[in-house]
């Protein structure tokens, strides 16, 4: 194998996550081709055996890419944008996707590992989608205070866990895990309750919210894509700041990168904990504002669907950096979103996503194994996510 | 009176936590609760020997006795403390008092099949059992096991499969252990030899363990359940004797082979851990490896043959929803167990014992939540599932007891760096 040789710094940054994915699509393929029924009948013969193993992965990879980026089967005579609608339900699945990951990043830049992202995510969407069925306000507003709601119920949720951290010693970490439990448990006995009951239903889902407090669609009727994901750049934009040009930030980092030290140079530890948490339980909270108000629209048990938990991947594929975060949510959105497609157009279920979202990460994690398959030198590894127990 | 410790003030505060609820469920329970309805408790469930059918009570009466139970035990709890004796067996009654001081409330009116409902409890911990073993032998030894869920599954996924292949249970339980084994080598190579953060990397392996099994679940199981997914299960075997033993019989010796597989797990961990040369070193390893070290302990090796080990034993509780249950993998079938046994771990202290008695309790509370949610009580069903999961989180403040991880639990081992 030729050595890769990387020469602009600014893509260095890129070619370990970018070879970590390649490597992922790699197992990913590999997989698909040797769970194929129609694959696995030309066992015996190699040329054959490749070329079937061949085609079964490109359908299933190209479907991904129709159904994320661009089909132009969708294209009508009238309206040949249309073939660039996966990339809206991209967008859409991207914006939550890419709010909880920031929640998750910007815990890790405090040496905090919030696994409780998805809890956090479901009481925002708790709140968001209360204010927006229950109450009768003017457009904007109501909008507004419904995404407020989110942020607040999911800082208190999140902030409550920096809390037990700054006061007891509680490891967050078993902490979110246990929290995301009673979340869910809430969600699901609130579902039962009259109040969450939709008019006319027995299974549990809420009422719609109202449209005063839907986000607004930004390319029109024809397309879900809303004013949600300018809502999580924003988002983005603003943790990038407070980490890199606040004061606030800068106290973040000092405990993330030794929380002795910031002690003794009189940072208020519990503070910090407390307050890292609660901002990283709002954005969460405001995923689940995003995803309520921007495409569900209504709560079921399954509201926060994986999002919590690939907002973990996102965060790690983005080394706990806002712009990391961006494109590492896009990508991920884009499998999401695409991986429906593939598994209604070809033999390839959708889980092959949550496959090569684990492996994605795996290799990240794990620079050595990425640099020895592509004999990589000089590649930067840095070792922001270093390993600490249940004591650290 | 003397100063006390932190860890013995801590203790104190939960003996008053313990006097409070006694007291407050006496109060709800017994004598706030209107009389006249009964609560019946069913003691027989198959052809023991009958020492007691049933038990007929006003539930108000039960309430209030087993309440003062509770409180009584308290006090004793208290003088125990006082004069620094074991305050454990005091605990477990006023646990058990307030415990059932609020069954009689929640059951009142209706019928309680005792003996069943003890051993449902025992088989939904039986796969918590299972983890937190595996969560013991990992973490004793310093590497933190978060995969637990997904050496589950990977037990339950491969031994369904390959028992519904070779339609044969045997062969089922005897794949489960590699399947859960291969799991923790992947966490042992990440986590010993990369030395890449070990919550992280449990994480992501049940992501993987997730996504793998989904995939080929859809892709294999679903289309071709008839060679791939209709596995035999296990038969429940009556040990003789024992099993006719009243109350206890049915629920201990009249069990499919995994449950007293388990069994041997236990013992034979718990014993090793503490008598046995394997024993003293993985625990030297968890706490100080550069004193193990030092001593001639090969602190990796020691660390990844017990992950390795860790795996085996998870993957065969990971056999118990196949082969040990409905036979058929179904997706995600742990469905979250895995953490419930990190809980269970964590609530026990890390030690075999506490980690076994946790799983317990969450398993009678989960199974107390489904038979409470078939007769109907006042409480609704979620919260009640919540209560291991409360009950952890409370665990871990402090607030009441102590925990602490092994030392070095999570510190990846070279040697030459001090920690």
């Amino acid at each position: 194998m030729r050595k890769l040789t990387v020469k602009r710094p600014s893509l260095r940054a890129l070619t370990l996550p970018g070879l970590a994915f390649l490597l992922a699509m790699f197992f990913g393929a590999l997989l698909i081709a040797f769970s194929d029924s129609t694959v696995l009948k030309h066992i015996g013969h190699p040329i054959s055996f490749i070329k079937a193993a061949g085609v079964a992965v490109w359908q299933s990879y190209l479907a991904l890419f129709e159904g994320s980026v661009y089909n132009p089967s969708l294209a009508t005579p009238h309206d040949a944008l249309l073939s660039w609608y996966p990339l809206s339900e991209t967008l859409v699945t991207a914006a939550p996707l890419m709010l909880a990951g920031l929640s998750v990043a910007l815990a890790f830049r405090a040496g905090l590992f919030n696994i409780g992202a998805q809890g956090q995510f479901i009481f925002g969407s708790i709140a968001a989608s209360y204010v927006g069925f229950h109450f009768h306000w003017p457009i904007g507003i109501h909008l507004i205070a419904a995404v407020i709601a989110a942020v607040i119920a999911g800082a208190i949720w999140g902030g409550l866990v920096g809390l037990l951290k700054a006061r007891t010693g509680a490891h967050e970490v078993i902490v979110t895990i246990m929290l995301n439990y009673v979340a869910l448990y809430f969600l699901m006995w609130l579902l039962g309750t009259t109040t969450f009951l939709r008019p006319g239903r027995r299974d549990p889902i809420s009422p719609d919210v109202l449209n005063s407090a839907k986000m607004p669609l930004l390319a029109g009727s024809n397309y879900r894509v809303n004013l949600g994901i300018f809502v999580a750049l924003a988002a983005a934009a603003f943790v990038w700041w407070l980490l890199t040009r606040s004061t606030w930030g800068f106290r973040f980092r000092a405990v993330g990168a030794n929380s002795a030290a910031a002690k003794t140079a009189g940072i208020s530890v519990p503070f910090v904990m407390t307050s890292v948490m609660a901002i990283s339980g709002a954005l969460a909270g405001l995923g689940g504002a995003v995803h309520v108000l921007g495409s569900d629209f209504s709560l079921t048990s399954g509201t926060a669907g994986n999002f919590g938990f690939d907002a973990i991947t996102v965060a790690l594929l983005g080394r706990a950096k806002p712009m990391g975060v961006v494109f590492a949510s896009l990508l991920f959105g884009a499998l999401r979103a695409g991986g429906g497609t593939m598994q209604a157009n070809t033999n390839t279920p959708i889980d092959i996503v949550l496959v090569i979202q684990a492996l994605v990460v795996l290799f990240i994690a794990a620079p050595s194994v990425v640099k020895w398959v592509f004999r990589l030198k000089n590649v930067k590894t840095t070792g922001e996510l270093a390993a600490k127990g249940w004591n650290g | 009176m003397k100063a006390l410790s932190a860890a013995q003030r801590r203790r104190r505060r939960s003996l008053y936590v313990m006097a409070a609820l006694a007291v407050l469920s006496t109060l709800v329970f017994g004598l706030l609760q209107k009389s006249g309805q009964v609560v019946t408790y069913g003691f027989v469930l198959d052809k023991e020997w009958v020492l007691v059918q049933q038990w007929v009570i006003n539930s108000r009466t039960a309430s209030l006795l087993f309440g003062l139970v509770a409180v009584a035990a308290s006090g004793v709890a208290f003088l125990q403390f006082r004069a620094g004796k074991t305050i454990g067996i005091a605990s477990a009654v006023g646990a058990a008092g307030i415990m059932m001081s609020f069954l009689s409330w929640a059951a009142a009116g209706k019928f309680i099949p005792f003996t069943g409902l003890l051993q449902g409890a025992l088989l939904l911990s039986v796969p918590l059992i299972f983890g937190s073993m595996a969560g013991v032998l990992s973490e004793r030894s310093g590497v933190v096991n978060i995969a637990i869920e997904g050496q589950l599954l990977a037990g339950a996924f491969v031994s369904g499969v390959v028992a519904s292949l070779t339609h044969s249970t045997f062969w089922g339980l005897i794949v489960a252990p590699f399947a859960g084994c291969l799991i923790s080598t992947l966490l042992a190579v990440f986590a010993i030899n990369f030395a890449i953060d070990q919550i992280i990397l449990g994480f992501v392996l049940n992501v993987l363990v997730y996504g793998i099994t989904d995939f080929l679940y859809k892709k294999l199981l679903i289309p071709y359940q008839a060679t791939w997914n209709s596995g035999p299960t296990l038969a429940a075997i009556k040990i003789p004797i024992l099993w006719k033993i009243p109350l206890l019989g049915p629920i201990l010796f009249d069990q499919s082979i995994i449950v007293y597989l388990m069994y041997g797990v236990v013992f034979l961990i718990s014993f090793s851990l503490f008598k046995t040369k394997w024993g003293l070193r993985t625990r030297a390893v968890g706490e100080h490896p550069t004193a193990a070290d030092s001593v001639g302990i090969k602190v990796n090796r020691l660390r990844f043959m017990n992950v390795m080990i860790a795996g085996m034993v998870a993957g065969l509780g990971g056999a118990y929803f196949t082969v040990g249950g409905v036979g058929a993998f179904n997706k995600e079938m742990t469905a979250g167990k895995g953490f419930i046994a990190l809980a269970a771990l964590i609530f026990g202290r890390w030690t075999p014992w506490g980690a076994v008695s946790a799983a317990l309790l969450f398993g009678f509370a989960d199974n107390l939540q489904s038979v409470l949610g078939i007769i109907g009580t006042p409480i609704p069903s979620e919260f009640m599932l919540m209560v291991p999961y409360l009950v952890t989180v409370v665990a871990v403040t402090g607030f009441v007891g102590r925990v602490r991880a092994p030392a070095a639990d999570g510190t990846p081992y070279k040697r030459g760096e001090s920690h």
